[in-house]
């Protein structure tokens, strides 16, 4: 514990509060992209599944799957502009 | 390691890879800079093809018609008649100008000597999802009625009737609020995204070229480099894209309720 605050004294005073800044924002991103992975992931299997069980409907699929890509997707790039907008 | 210990990558911040100085105009608001000199170019670009294609136009298409219609075709087959059926043909040429104009905005992350998606500022993004917002209410109220078209938004049929306290805020914040907000972010931060990705791969490949491991790093750093240049390629095709259809499908919903 000693030797923790030793280290902590020796710091620059704003060095703490940037590293913590820094460590936030890619938590912010990082955990802002766990649900869109996965639901990217649900719709291109299952539009992968549908394609491959009805090869004729392909490209309306297609169409309908980067259309639910895109809605999907919203929440991890709002997380990623977050990321910037976390201040020090 | 200790030959590696006064290596370190000095990665430029953010404003700096995406903020440009004046060029002429002042610093104020009306200044024009790198960014706003490549939408200019861009709406040359757009309006010139489109302008050539139309100029001597044939029965049988060749050269630049032939090229322009068949993005036409894409934008009619793809997007309208997928979307919104016969009668969205009116805007037809609306989505169409939106698709080359975005497109074409964007692939300036990946030209030599431009190297920055006009997109990756907020500006242009923020003013089309605007248009678009304005766009498809404008529609809605046009085609059933400023009540109707509230009511349609609000309460769609075939809720149980104690659910709209829950359905009616989160329609009206999804449809209302949140859809011109995740336009225009999803466009700029694709951008951005992929600005700041090629950004930090320029930066590794060249500062490992002048390390002494370079033979064993460079290749792999530069072979990325190339190959999510061509990755930036799709993701500008696929924004413009996006962007497009999600124009049309709101402008549709806006138009034929559901029933």
């Amino acid at each position: 514990m000693s030797f923790t605050l030793q280290v902590l004294a020796q710091q620059e005073p704003g060095e703490l509060a940037e590293g913590l800044t820094a460590v936030g924002r890619g938590i912010v991103y990082g955990a802002a992209a766990i649900g869109p992975g996965i639901g990217i992931g649900i719709v291109v299997g299952n539009a992968i599944t549908a394609m491959a069980r009805q090869p004729e409907s392909a490209g309306m699929v297609r169409t309908t799957m980067f259309l639910g890509i895109a809605f999907t997707e919203a929440l991890a790039l709002f997380g990623f502009v977050l990321s910037f907008i976390v201040a020090g | 390691m200790a030959a590696m210990a006064g290596f370190a990558l000095e990665f430029p911040p953010v404003s700096h890879v995406t903020e440009w100085p004046s060029i002429f105009g002042g610093d104020g608001p009306l200044a024009v800079n790198k960014v706003v000199i490549l939408m200019w170019l861009s709406v040359a670009l757009v309006f010139g093809l489109f302008y050539l294609a139309s100029r001597r136009s044939q029965l049988v298409p060749s050269g630049v018609q032939n090229f322009a219609e068949s993005i036409v075709d894409f934008v009619r087959d793809g997007v309208v008649l997928q979307t919104m059926g016969p009668d969205g043909l009116k805007f037809l040429p609306l989505l169409v100008m939106m698709f080359c104009f975005i497109f074409v905005t964007n692939i300036w992350e990946i030209i030599p000597v431009a190297q920055m998606p006009v997109n990756a500022r907020v500006a242009l993004p923020a003013y089309m999802g605007v248009l678009v917002w304005v766009l498809y209410n404008y529609m809605g109220i046009a085609s059933q009625g400023f009540f109707g078209y509230f009511k349609s938004v609000l309460f769609p049929p075939g809720v149980p009737k104690a659910l709209y306290i829950l359905v009616t805020p989160i329609e009206f914040v999804s449809t209302i609020i949140v859809r011109p907000f995740s336009l225009a972010v999803r466009l700029f931060a694709n951008m951005l995204a992929g600005h700041l990705l090629l950004v930090s791969f320029i930066v590794i490949t060249s500062a490992t070229f002048t390390l002494s491991l370079s033979l064993v790093i460079w290749p792999v750093s530069f072979g990325l480099l190339v190959a999510l240049t061509g990755f930036e390629v799709l993701v500008s095709v696929l924004q413009a894209f996006i962007f497009t259809i999600l124009t049309a499908v709101y402008i549709a919903g806006a138009m034929h309720p559901e029933h």
